[in-house]
């Protein structure tokens, strides 16, 4: 059954205020969700303070700064710093996106901070993605072939390379399924936006030749039809891509060769 | 605890083979909803306010009936469909067994209910 309250353990307390810089005229609220599973306390949110004319534009240049100068036991993913690895994805102001490319221009009053919903988390900013990588690797998200290897290349043409714009730029950075609220509540079975993309990303590459074995893999009442088309997944991409619009090609995928 | 790896996890008992009948179904119910509605809605509507012997005679007319009997039909099918989905959704385990069988159960009690009301009105 659904839970639509928090576990005791889960729910979220007030936590330590840091003191303001001094000196700064220019300063800034962050409100930053923390948890350490090794303390055995509930997790809180601990409030901090930084002058924004010594900051960098972006949410992740806030989280360095905090982490470097304020509190060095602040955790959180961060690698590439410019919106490709997909490390730093987290809820940002209630937006699931990649701090390193969201500007703390883009958000009016308090910065709130906190993991990606509905996911196990780690430690503070850390969710566990360990499923979710499961899920992505369970769609073969390679090319298929049976036909012996060509002398050089598989060759495909021009206008099919261009029906894998806006699938395969996803970072996989975890964004979109965890705004889902189908994948919050059925996540062990239902795919997810993220993982539907990348398989319709291996459907629809003309060079592919498993693209029967995939929709069969894909024909389920919940590894699929769980989506429902709200469309959170394609308001939240912090890449701009549709995975909503990608679910529904392999619906229709479906039932063309059903109906 | 379950010692199990995380592909296996994800990979459940594989797929169910089944979906998209479904998925179509719910399309083409939707569609002819789209027309049935409102003629259910204008009709039903029109019958309302008369006497019993007026009443009585609207809902006697070959097609007023067949509106409501399509209505009630094509309309609660998919009322059941749309449960369904959400059952799945929300409850899992021996609970949704069990609501699916109580949807169900109580979707074609509707059904017949309706039907044989019709029928009285109608015949």
């Amino acid at each position: 059954m659904v839970q639509f309250t928090l576990p005791k353990n889960s729910r979220i307390r007030t936590g330590k205020t840091w003191p303001k810089p001094d000196g700064a005229t220019n300063v800034r609220k962050f409100k930053i969700y923390r948890w350490n599973p090794d303390d055995g306390e509930n997790p809180r949110v601990d409030t901090y303070f930084l002058d924004m004319d010594k900051c960098g534009p972006m949410i992740l240049d806030a989280l360095i700064k905090i982490k470097n100068e304020i509190d060095p036991t602040l955790t959180f993913r961060r690698s590439c710093r410019e919106g490709i690895c997909g490390s730093c994805a987290m809820n940002i102001d209630g937006i699931n996106t990649l701090a390193c490319i969201y500007g703390l221009d883009e958000v009016k009053g308090d910065v709130r901070i906190y993991p990606l919903p509905h996911m196990p988390v780690v430690k503070d900013l850390i969710p566990d993605l360990t499923h979710f990588y499961a899920q992505h690797a369970s769609i073969m998200p390679w090319l298929e072939t049976k036909t012996n290897r060509p002398a050089k290349e598989w060759k495909q043409s021009i206008e099919d390379r261009k029906k894998l714009d806006g699938l395969y730029e996803c970072v996989m950075c975890a964004s979109c399924s965890t705004s889902c609220p189908s994948y919050w509540w059925n996540g062990d079975r239902y795919l997810g936006p993220a993982a539907l993309l990348h398989a319709y990303r291996w459907i629809i590459d003309s060079r592919d030749e498993a693209t029967g074995e995939r929709l069969d893999e894909l024909e389920d009442p919940f590894k699929l039809y769980r989506c429902h088309t709200i469309m959170n997944c394609a308001k939240t991409c912090p890449k701009g891509l549709n995975p909503a619009a990608a679910i529904s090609h392999i619906k229709q995928m479906m039932v063309e060769r059903t109906v | 605890m379950q010692f199990l790896t995380d592909r296996k996890r994800a990979v459940g008992n594989g797929a169910g083979s089944e979906g998209t009948h479904h998925h179509w179904k719910m399309i083409v119910s939707s569609i002819c909803l789209v027309v049935l509605a409102p003629f259910f809605i204008f009709t039903f509507g029109s019958g309302l306010g008369g006497s019993y012997e007026e009443v009585l005679a609207f809902f006697s007319r070959p097609f007023v009936a067949l509106v409501m009997g399509l209505g009630l039909v094509v309309g609660l099918n998919h009322f059941k469909m749309e449960i369904d989905e959400a059952v799945e959704d929300y409850i899992h385990g021996i609970a949704q067994k069990l609501t699916l069988i109580a949807v169900s159960a109580a979707t074609y009690t509707l059904m017949a209910v309706g039907l044989f009301a019709l029928l009285k009105l109608a015949l």
